[in-house]
């Protein structure tokens, strides 16, 4: 059986979790652009983790952990969630038709690994990613990848394995869509909220592993990489960190310009002046990321030890770190007296 | 980073497939959205990813043929998993997939679990039972 295809408009974005809720927000009614989406659920951050590795690879992120972006959003802007996991695979896709039959494009957490739609290279397991799906030909979904420039297809058995990935997080089958959207929103509000939550976790945590102080543990550990780790293990690891800032759903400089947008779009969205001085601010530092990676990627490429090159690439994460430290510092301040 | 910065480095790896958004500041500031087809720092971190994948993946097929592991090591390194992600997708304990990997245990195993393994790594229960013999065949 098929339903005929819910209209429903495709908007590339740079990450998924924001694609996802600005793209069902819209279609629901309230058009939110992907930046504020992310700024509103407060997505920027930095953690590096030394004692949490994946495949042996400290981790390393820009960006708080995947889902609680939406969480906030919704919150801040009053929105009521239908959201819902499933022990039992069938009981996942039953749920699904059902809400597809009745018209509403869902939004579903996936692993990367499974979606064949997405270029081979990209693919590996990385289980949350967020895409929407708007309705069924037969025995395949209509997709809508976020990070993708169109729409796409899966088929159902596809579509489970990647709603059924193992690892870390597991979807178990997360579905979710907007139930109601209430009229008069305060945007205001929810944007000073928003703000002021990322401003603490970069400056205000006490643990030097979250924020800006992170940024500077990850540049001490980072000068000694050649010594501590050899050749081969500190350009594995300096990989990572590049994949962490740049790759797939990241939206480029670890997603600081994404939230420079945000910034941008809020400030004159509240006319708040001062915020377009910190966007244009974190853009800058945005820029300095990007010169890190690249960087890391040229060391990377030529594989020599070379100790200098890692002292220059700590010193840029250190020059990064005080650029933020006095960005997110005046955003924590400021942001109370409005 | 300013719209005409929006790196454009597109490489054979990716293929052409590559296109993701980037938002980037416009002559007069104010931020767009602007495609990108790749980053030479990105690029680069992939392919030493898939570098590593394809070292392990040569060293155990390396291992199966020559009857040190079982198929199951190779097809494991394939899909890019480790003994604890593949007991979790198998729903066994890792001290069985590892006795799993063994030539003799694997070659007593229920035909029930040999499809639950190819089913797992998406191939026929006949390609489980042997590794290609030749580099690149997926």
């Amino acid at each position: 059986m098929s339903i005929a295809p819910i209209s429903f408009e495709h908007h590339q974005s740079a990450h998924c979790e924001n694609g996802v809720i600005s793209n069902l927000f819209r279609y629901n009614g309230l058009p939110i652009s992907e930046p504020m989406a992310f700024g509103l659920g407060s997505g920027l951050f930095f953690t590096h983790l030394p004692f949490l590795k994946v495949n042996g690879i400290p981790g390393t992120s820009y960006r708080i952990w995947p889902g609680l972006i939406f969480k906030r959003v919704s919150k801040r802007l009053g929105i009521e969630m239908y959201s819902e996991s499933f022990r039992n695979q069938q009981k996942a896709k039953d749920a699904l038709d059902s809400a597809l039959d009745k018209g509403i494009p869902v939004g579903l957490v996936t692993s990367v690994f499974y979606l064949p739609y997405l270029p081979a290279v990209f693919r590996f397991h990385f289980n949350a990613h967020n895409i929407v799906v708007y309705g069924r030909e037969g025995d395949h979904y209509l997709v809508s990848d976020p990070v993708m420039g169109a729409v796409s297809t899966i088929h159902k058995d596809d579509l489970m394995r990647a709603r059924y990935a193992k690892g870390v997080p597991e979807p178990n089958g997360k579905m979710y869509y907007p139930l109601q959207i209430p009229k008069n929103i305060d945007f205001k509000s929810a944007i000073i909220k928003g703000i002021s939550k990322t401003a603490y976790d970069m400056t205000e945590i006490p643990v030097p592993i979250f924020g800006t102080k992170a940024i500077r543990y990850l540049a001490k550990k980072l000068k000694n990489y050649p010594a501590d780790l050899g050749d081969r293990k500190a350009t594995l690891y300096l990989g990572n960190l590049i994949r962490m800032q740049e790759e797939i759903g990241t939206g480029g400089a670890g997603f600081r310009f994404i939230y420079a947008a945000f910034l941008q779009e809020a400030g004159k969205l509240i006319e708040q002046e001062w915020l377009i001085e910190q966007s244009i601010a974190l853009t800058k530092t945005g820029d300095l990321w990007r010169d890190f990676a690249f960087k890391a990627g040229r060391i990377c490429k030529n594989r020599s030890i070379d100790g200098t090159s890692y002292k220059e690439l700590s010193e840029i994460l250190i020059e990064c770190s005080h650029q933020e430290d006095k960005i997110f510092g005046t955003l924590y301040k400021q942001i109370k007296k409005i | 980073m300013k719209k005409n910065e929006v790196p454009q480095d597109g490489d054979n790896l990716v293929k052409g497939e590559s296109n993701w958004l980037n938002y980037a500041v416009d002559q007069n500031g104010e931020y767009v959205q602007e495609i990108s087809v790749g980053w030479e720092p990105e690029n680069i971190a992939l392919e030493q990813a898939w570098e590593v994948v394809n070292e392990k993946v040569e060293e155990a097929r390396t291992k199966v043929l020559g009857g040190q592991l079982s198929p199951i090591a190779f097809y494991m390194e394939v899909n890019i998993m480790d003994i604890p992600l593949l007991a979790n997708y198998m729903d066994k304990y890792q001290w069985q997939v590892r006795r799993h990997l063994q030539p003799d245990i694997f070659k007593q195993l229920s035909e029930e679990t040999l499809d639950k393994y190819a089913y797992v790594f998406k191939i026929s229960r006949t390609e489980l039972m042997n590794v290609p013999t030749n580099k690149n065949t997926k």
